[in-house]
């Protein structure tokens, strides 16, 4: 790690290079994806805000930010599965620690992020009036403060949603090196981890739906670790109210995952070039 | 001080088909039970029991048939493959240059290129920068630098991937064979500047199979041979063991005017 540290500038360059190259032969460059993203946010919020008969000015945004962090998460996932695979080259012919592969990709994915940010500012200058004061989601049986400067929180949410890519892209990385398998398999789940996320439908229809009876079914989004990440950095960019055991489960995360991602890359670091 | 000390090392690679690779075989191989030999990875050992020690100075020659290992050796000395039995010890800044195709993005520019090799060979982006233009100098290629990879010819590979090891400081430099692609007069040029860089600091480890860029830049040389070190000695020895012959016979008296002692080359000197 403290090399990958060392090679910061190496990692930095390669991820802008990487973006500056989608730039290189379109007029819009990695635009395009924010285009498309907020087109979909956009479709999607209209659509479930009348299917779950919730106020447009508030689900739609909050639509568009589980989106914008999904997208992040994604990217992550499935691209941290391939990144030694995608990188063979590099690592066959240069001597470079492999975490600097791992750094650029999610350096490049939080460029990407940034991108995507566009589409939340637009929403939040057309919805600001709604969602600076205090409102009510549909099925929550309490109000949402509305963004206040809980929007901070976003940082430090976002600098461990981060932390917690890394170690992801390098211990999927090692595996789906070894285990071709892996890649395909974690590509087909993850569409379903998308719909069982509280991100075009809000955890108040499920309580709506039993009439407060039958709580377990909260359980589908608990159980859900995603959920707790994308909460994280969601409710204060939404001024949704705030909850620490969202924080909790996340930081137990961070720590699981890093230490299992230790045990991976002092016992495999070695064999990647040999699997590659 | 600059060394590469390699003691019983091995380098095996395992060969994963379809079947090894997957999970389900793993799975279902425990399950199973019987699946004894024949559910094990097959093993190509690449290289078998290498001791080596090169010291600062020295210039190593890398000889043997295609396949014997030479490739897979200096990826070893670069540290990319840790050995799987024994062990190596590099001490120094390690700059290789294998395969000329890799490590650069043909949609980039020659300057993008020059500063991206560089930051993988451990430089910083302000010591790149300073050295831009030695590079470009060197390289000759000009407006060329400016253009796309994708535009450039081999040879013109060649000089950048040559211009940017060189002008790093490398204290140990692995230079594969295909850098032979280069023009007589560009090559005079670079032998300059490679005698240079060896003299300065560190060593030098060369693959390739033309006896006089071998005689041009080595005072030593290893034979592999299947993985294994066949000789180890001066270039003459064992360029001598290896072709059956003795090379240094056959030499032009221009070429042997030069490694005599006299670096001052005429204009065609690589010939």
């Amino acid at each position: 790690m403290r090399d990958a540290w060392q090679h910061r500038e190496l990692w930095g360059h390669l991820g802008w290079q990487d973006i500056k190259q989608r730039y290189r032969r379109s007029v819009i460059g990695p635009l395009w994806i924010t285009i498309s993203m907020g087109s979909t946010a956009l479709a999607l919020g209209l659509l479930y805000s009348t299917l779950f008969n919730q106020d447009i000015a508030t689900f739609l945004p909050y639509v568009t930010v589980g989106f914008v962090i999904w997208n992040f998460i994604l990217g992550v996932i499935t691209e941290g599965t391939d990144v030694f695979i995608a990188n063979e080259g590099l690592i066959k012919h240069l001597p470079a620690p492999m975490t600097v592969h791992v750094l650029r990709m999610v350096w490049r994915q939080l460029l990407f992020f940034a991108h995507n940010l566009a589409v939340y500012v637009i929403v939040l200058i057309v919805f600001f009036p709604a969602l600076t004061k205090p409102y009510h989601m549909e099925g929550d049986d309490f109000m949402h403060p509305g963004i206040t400067w809980t929007i901070l929180l976003v940082i430090p949410a976002m600098a461990l949603v981060v932390v917690n890519a890394v170690w992801v892209a390098l211990l999927f990385g090692i595996i789906s090196t070894r285990f071709r398998d892996i890649p395909p398999v974690i590509n087909s789940f993850i569409n379903l981890i998308f719909f069982m996320t509280p991100i075009v439908w809000h955890t108040g229809v499920l309580n709506k739906v039993t009439n407060g009876e039958g709580n377990w079914r909260i359980l589908i989004a608990e159980l859900n670790p995603l959920y707790h990440f994308v909460e994280i950095v969601r409710a204060p960019l939404i001024g949704h109210a705030q909850y620490w055991h969202h924080w909790v489960v996340v930081g137990a995360f961070t720590i699981g995952g890093w230490a299992l991602a230790f045990v991976a890359l002092r016992n495999y670091r070695a064999r990647v070039s040999y699997w590659v | 001080m600059v060394s590469i000390e390699v003691w019983n090392a091995s380098v095996d690679f395992p060969i994963f088909d379809a079947k090894s690779r997957s999970l389900k075989k793993l799975a279902l191989g425990k399950v199973g039970g019987k699946i004894g030999s024949e559910g094990r990875v097959p093993i190509i050992e690449a290289l078998h029991d290498i001791t080596l020690s090169i010291k600062e100075g020295d210039r190593v020659g890398l000889v043997g048939h295609n396949g014997a290992g030479k490739s897979t050796l200096l990826r070893l000395l670069a540290g990319i493959y840790e050995p799987t039995r024994g062990s190596s010890r590099i001490t120094g800044k390690v700059a290789p240059v294998f395969d000329l195709g890799v490590g650069m993005d043909p949609e980039i520019s020659g300057y993008e290129n020059i500063m991206i090799r560089g930051l993988f060979l451990g430089m910083t982006r302000k010591q790149m920068e300073k050295r831009v233009d030695d590079i470009a100098e060197f390289t000759e290629l000009g407006d060329y630098l400016s253009m796309p990879l994708r535009t450039y010819s081999t040879g013109m590979r060649v000089r950048l991937a040559l211009g940017v090891v060189t002008s790093i400081d490398p204290e140990i430099l692995l230079l594969d064979e295909g850098i032979g692609a280069v023009d007589a007069a560009f090559m005079s040029k670079a032998r300059e500047r490679l005698k240079d860089l060896v003299k300065r600091s560190g060593l030098l480890v060369f693959a390739n199979h033309s006896d006089e860029t071998l005689i041009d830049f080595c005072d030593s040389a290893i034979w592999m041979d299947e993985g294994m070190v066949k000789q180890q000695g001066s270039l003459r020895e064992v360029l001598t063991a290896y072709k059956g012959q003795d090379p240094f016979k056959y030499l032009s008296p221009e070429t042997l005017a030069r490694i005599g002692g006299d670096p001052v080359l005429s204009t065609n000197g690589g010939d």
